[in-house]
């Protein structure tokens, strides 16, 4: 069954794409301390270009000078205000140079080391987020779909319930709440509410499952229900809680960047979402400082593919009309 | 009925037909060939692929996706199916011959009454208005045994066996020469079939109406068929007259089938009496198909595949060991 | 009518479950926001201490239960507590000029995109076997694993700040006067890049949801009678494939929305767009709690309404729910 799975998934050219790029992001994650040319919270300003329009006012400007929540709020009312402000107050950008290859953030610090590091924070969220939720919605899947009965009229209801509320300002309300600002509370609240989709997919599936006639069979025999779940049910499912996995990890990673774009997250971990949660805050995008903020959204993007072209070739695998002929 | 019984409406010459794959091209139809007469009622049986409903949409040259026809004639009063221009065989469909499909429940398009999807056939080839196609509509529908009331019902409104007769009305709707009945019967019970088979012999008195029949269920056929053809992996076995065959099966696979069902009319006349598989046909054996289930076989029938011959005047068998009866 | 019925169930159910929520969620977070809260109060007129005092569940004696009660009879009475952040305005009159933004911007890109999705689904599974069809699924795969902020910041990039053809933010220009024509014109214009944003992050997910709709459907036996019929296959592609391939699509419409919703709220933060998605931004900065709740109230109930016209559109579209099926 595994070995049949993985066979037509590394045939699929797509889910090969798809695994290679997952593989390239986490090896990058992995290496990370050595790939990274630089710390990335570390302030170099002594290498970096000055823009040439700027060079004049050689002041440079440590993290301290901007007062953080009245730049914020200055943002906020009024988009053209800032841009002032922000380009009198900013007056050094790395741009993109050979020391730098993605140039630097407004306090020196190496973008393309961030990037790395980054990668491995994004990624372990994702990954782990994706896990959690994925185990979290199985369990309930399982014991609705196996045990049926009032269990899973419950369960299906609040399922369906949690289906329609919006979950993202729930997650911002619950992290707003939460006093504790880091990666840990981040997956907690990804995963708790992200489980009702992949557990309303699952459970259809146990349920058609637990009506087969081979899965009824060694029920009337007398099999004990774990080796029917375990044994009997679940292997036939591996293709779908493989595709839940992928869509979870996937939302996990976009749900992280949000939330700490917000600045609900930790903001002084390097990550994709807290690179753009600085290069929002300090109007990176109206210095036009495009390296600062275009970097972490196309590797959120590329992973988010990834995932998305290896569940496009499990769809395919499994319903075989949506295959190309 | 025998006078016109005489002159060949439709003649199948060699047909090859089947699916291009990867793996190659599956002959699931291998070298066939039939003659069917005005008024004639072919039944053609045969354990499920064993190409007898590719032979049926052959017919129709009905292909979608991978499926084609790869060489053999079909000839309608003289016209080859098999080589005609799109246009041609577009306005041969339905007018000259159409089709019963397997199971009514999915033929019909649950989201149109029924009565449009009755007049939309005759609208696409008649260029009447639409009171016409209305009347005719309810024409069918009367044959059919279908209360005009229903004219605007929904197929999830309607029975089982309702649906097929509207299926059947359907076929009807542009009077053809030749209808093709896929299984029509397969998804509904007994009395219900009994009642279709019936009524669809009823009509054919009436209309004329020469009657391809196919199904994997070959008691249906001996009372009804006056041509019985049995295939086997893309392979006319054996062909005759109904009572021929029956009484006197040649081949070892229809006495194996005859052997497998119970009663005449029993009602739970089955296949699968016979021990093994069919072979793969990308890439067919050489010798007779049959021959690793085959209770006579000899050596020498693995070798090369034994033509069909003429047993008595109109019976032919593709076998040439002892033929019991 | 039982379809409706059940769903109108539903439906409520899940407004007392968010309404629920929000009442448990400061009461269950560790740490201590209420406390934090309070000192922020200093000077906090007695009368609109109570009902934040109910809201939060601070210095209370009643037992859960009764503040659970009094809560509800505050929602019913519309009561949502008083801004923090805007002090001392109730939340409800700043949710009140929020509002139509939102409603308009979302409400009119969601609708868009579905409909431009829908579209290019349908196509792209009826030609699926031609090159644009490969191309746009592809591109979308793609533009879809975006985070919707995210391009907008892309486009704000390119469209406002690059090549200065669309506004950086805001819904309408200062200069102009409100009402009339002009005022129109500048809500169209400052409208277009962030509902531009809403719709081409949204269409991908309608792209594909439709499109493997349809291929099902295109091999359902019906569609094999319908050619065989020799219909005409602009009749057969619509009327045979499409409007059935539409009813799960609708159903997978609705049950995104809260998804797309929320992308829409990230749109308007980084747009600077005067609709909840950024008085949200700046309850989360400012720690404005009630702010925060009567948003995720105010979401909720919208995303529900939505669900519920999506509800009567496949009772509208489908004969078998019409008479009480499925």
């Amino acid at each position: 069954m595994f070995k049949d799975i993985g066979k037509l998934f590394l045939g699929n050219k797509k889910a090969l794409f798809g695994l290679l790029l997952l593989t390239f992001f986490a090896l990058v994650g992995i290496f990370a301390p050595f790939l990274a040319p630089y710390d990335p919270k570390n302030n170099r300003v002594e290498t970096v270009t000055v823009l040439s329009e700027e060079r004049d006012r050689s002041r440079t400007i440590s993290r301290e000078d901007l007062d953080e929540s009245t730049e914020k709020r200055v943002y906020s009312q009024s988009v053209h205000t800032t841009y002032e402000r922000i380009t009198k107050k900013l007056p050094l950008k790395g741009k993109p140079s050979s020391e730098h290859l993605l140039g630097t953030t407004h306090s020196g610090q190496d973008i393309f080391s961030q990037l790395i590091w980054g990668t491995r924070v994004s990624l372990t969220v994702g990954l782990v987020t994706g896990l959690f939720t994925t185990l979290l919605s199985l369990c309930l899947a399982l014991i609705a779909g196996y045990l049926g009965g009032l269990v899973d009229d419950i369960i299906s209801l609040f399922t369906n319930v949690f289906l329609v509320i919006p979950s993202l300002p729930l997650m911002i309300v619950i992290a707003a709440y939460v006093s504790v600002r880091g990666v840990i509370p981040i997956i907690l609240i990804l995963g708790l509410t992200s489980w009702p989709w992949p557990t309303r997919v699952l459970r259809s599936q146990v349920v058609s499952l637990k009506n087969r006639d081979f899965i009824k069979v060694s029920k009337s025999l007398g099999e004990k229900p774990a080796y029917v779940v375990f044994r009997e049910i679940l292997p036939n499912m591996i293709s779908l809680v493989m595709a839940s996995f992928f869509s979870s990890t996937m939302a996990a990673i976009i749900g992280e960047a949000t939330l700490e774009f917000i600045g609900l997250g930790n903001v002084s971990v390097v990550s994709w979402g807290t690179m753009l949660y600085w290069a929002q805050a300090n109007g990176a995008l109206l210095a036009g400082a495009w390296w600062w903020f275009l970097p972490p959204g196309i590797c959120i993007a590329l992973i988010g593919t990834s995932f998305a072209l290896m569940n496009f070739a499990i769809d395919e695998i499994s319903n075989p009309k949506l295959r190309k002929r | 009925m025998q006078e016109f019984l005489s002159e060949n409406i439709l003649e199948c010459q060699e047909l090859v037909a089947g699916y291009e794959l990867k793996a190659g091209f599956v002959r699931a139809v291998d070298g066939v060939s039939f003659s069917l007469r005005r008024g004639e009622f072919l039944g053609i049986a045969g354990e499920s692929g064993c190409g007898k409903t590719t032979l049926a949409y052959a017919v129709m040259r009905l292909f979608r996706d991978n499926a084609k026809i790869r060489s053999g004639k079909i000839l309608y009063s003289g016209k080859d199916i098999a080589n005609a221009s799109e246009e041609e065989v577009k306005n041969l469909r339905w007018e000259h011959i159409s089709m019963v499909f397997q199971s009514a429940m999915n033929a019909l398009n649950p989201v149109l009454p029924i009565g449009e999807q009755l007049t939309d056939a005759w609208l696409a080839h008649k260029h009447g208005d639409l009171r016409e196609a209305k009347t005719r509509a309810l024409e069918v529908l009367k044959l059919v045994d279908i209360p005009e009331d229903r004219y605007n019902a929904y197929p999830h409104q309607l029975s089982g066996g309702m649906k097929q007769r509207v299926m059947i009305a359907m076929a009807l709707m542009l009077q053809p020469e030749i209808v093709i009945m896929d299984e029509p019967t397969t998804a509904l019970d007994v009395v219900v079939q009994r009642t279709i088979i019936e009524k669809i012999q009823e009509l054919r008195k009436e209309l004329q109406f020469s009657v391809i029949f196919i199904t994997h269920d070959l008691s249906l056929l001996v009372e009804i068929s006056d041509q019985l053809a049995i295939m086997y992996a893309g392979k006319i076995v054996e062909y005759g007259p109904a009572s021929e065959v029956f009484l006197s099966p040649c081949h070892p696979y229809t006495q194996g089938l005859m052997a497998s069902f119970p009663t005449l009319s029993g009602p739970i006349a089955r296949m699968g009496g016979i021990e093994g598989k069919p072979p793969d046909l990308i890439d067919p054996p050489p010798g007779c198909r049959f021959y690793p289930r085959c209770r006579n076989r000899h050596s020498g029938c693995d070798l090369s595949a034994p033509p069909l011959r003429q047993v008595k005047p109109g019976h032919y068998a593709a076998c040439d060991g002892e033929y019991h009866g | 009518m039982k379809y409706f019925l059940r769903k109108i169930g539903l439906l409520l159910f899940a407004l007392l479950v968010a309404i629920t929520l929000n009442f448990f969620i400061p009461r269950l977070m560790p740490g201590d926001p209420a406390r934090e809260l309070i000192d922020r109060m200093q000077g906090i007129p007695p009368e609109s201490m109570e009902s934040i005092r109910i809201a939060f569940g601070l210095d209370t004696k009643d037992a859960l239960i009764v503040q659970y009660g009094k809560y509800l009879l505050n929602l019913l009475k519309g009561d949502l507590g008083i801004s923090l952040s805007r002090f001392p305005t109730p939340v409800k009159d700043v949710l009140k000029i929020a509002i139509p933004w939102t409603l308009g911007l979302m409400g009119l890109a969601t609708i868009l995109s579905f409909f431009i999705g829908t579209i290019l689904g349908i196509g792209a599974a009826w030609s699926r076997n031609k090159r644009w069809a490969t191309l746009t699924v592809g591109t979308f795969i793609f533009i879809r694993s975006f985070p919707y902020f995210w391009l907008g910041l892309l486009f704000i990039y390119f469209f406002a700040f690059r090549m200065q053809v669309f506004p950086i933010g805001n819904a309408y220009s200062i200069y102009v006067q409100r009402g009339g024509w002009d005022f129109i014109l500048s809500v169209l214009y400052h409208g277009f890049l962030p509902a531009a944003t809403i719709t081409v992050s949204s269409l991908g997910g309608w792209i594909l949801t439709m499109r493997n709709n349809m291929i099902n459907v295109l091999a359902e036996d019906y569609i094999t009678v319908a050619l065989a019929k020799g219909l005409p296959l602009r009749r057969i592609k619509n009327l045979y494939a499409a409007k059935n391939a539409i009813l799960p699509s609708i159903t997978s419409f609705a049950m995104s929305l809260g998804f797309v919703v929320g992308g829409g709220l990230l749109t308007e933060m980084v747009f600077a767009y005067p609709g909840v998605g950024l008085m949200l931004w700046q309850a989360v900065q400012a720690k404005d709690y009630a702010m925060m709740q009567a948003i995720f109230l105010f979401i909720s109930i919208a995303v529900l309404i939505a669900n519920f016209i999506a509800d009567i559109a496949i009772l509208l579209l489908d004969p078998r729910v019409r008479d009480g099926g499925r």
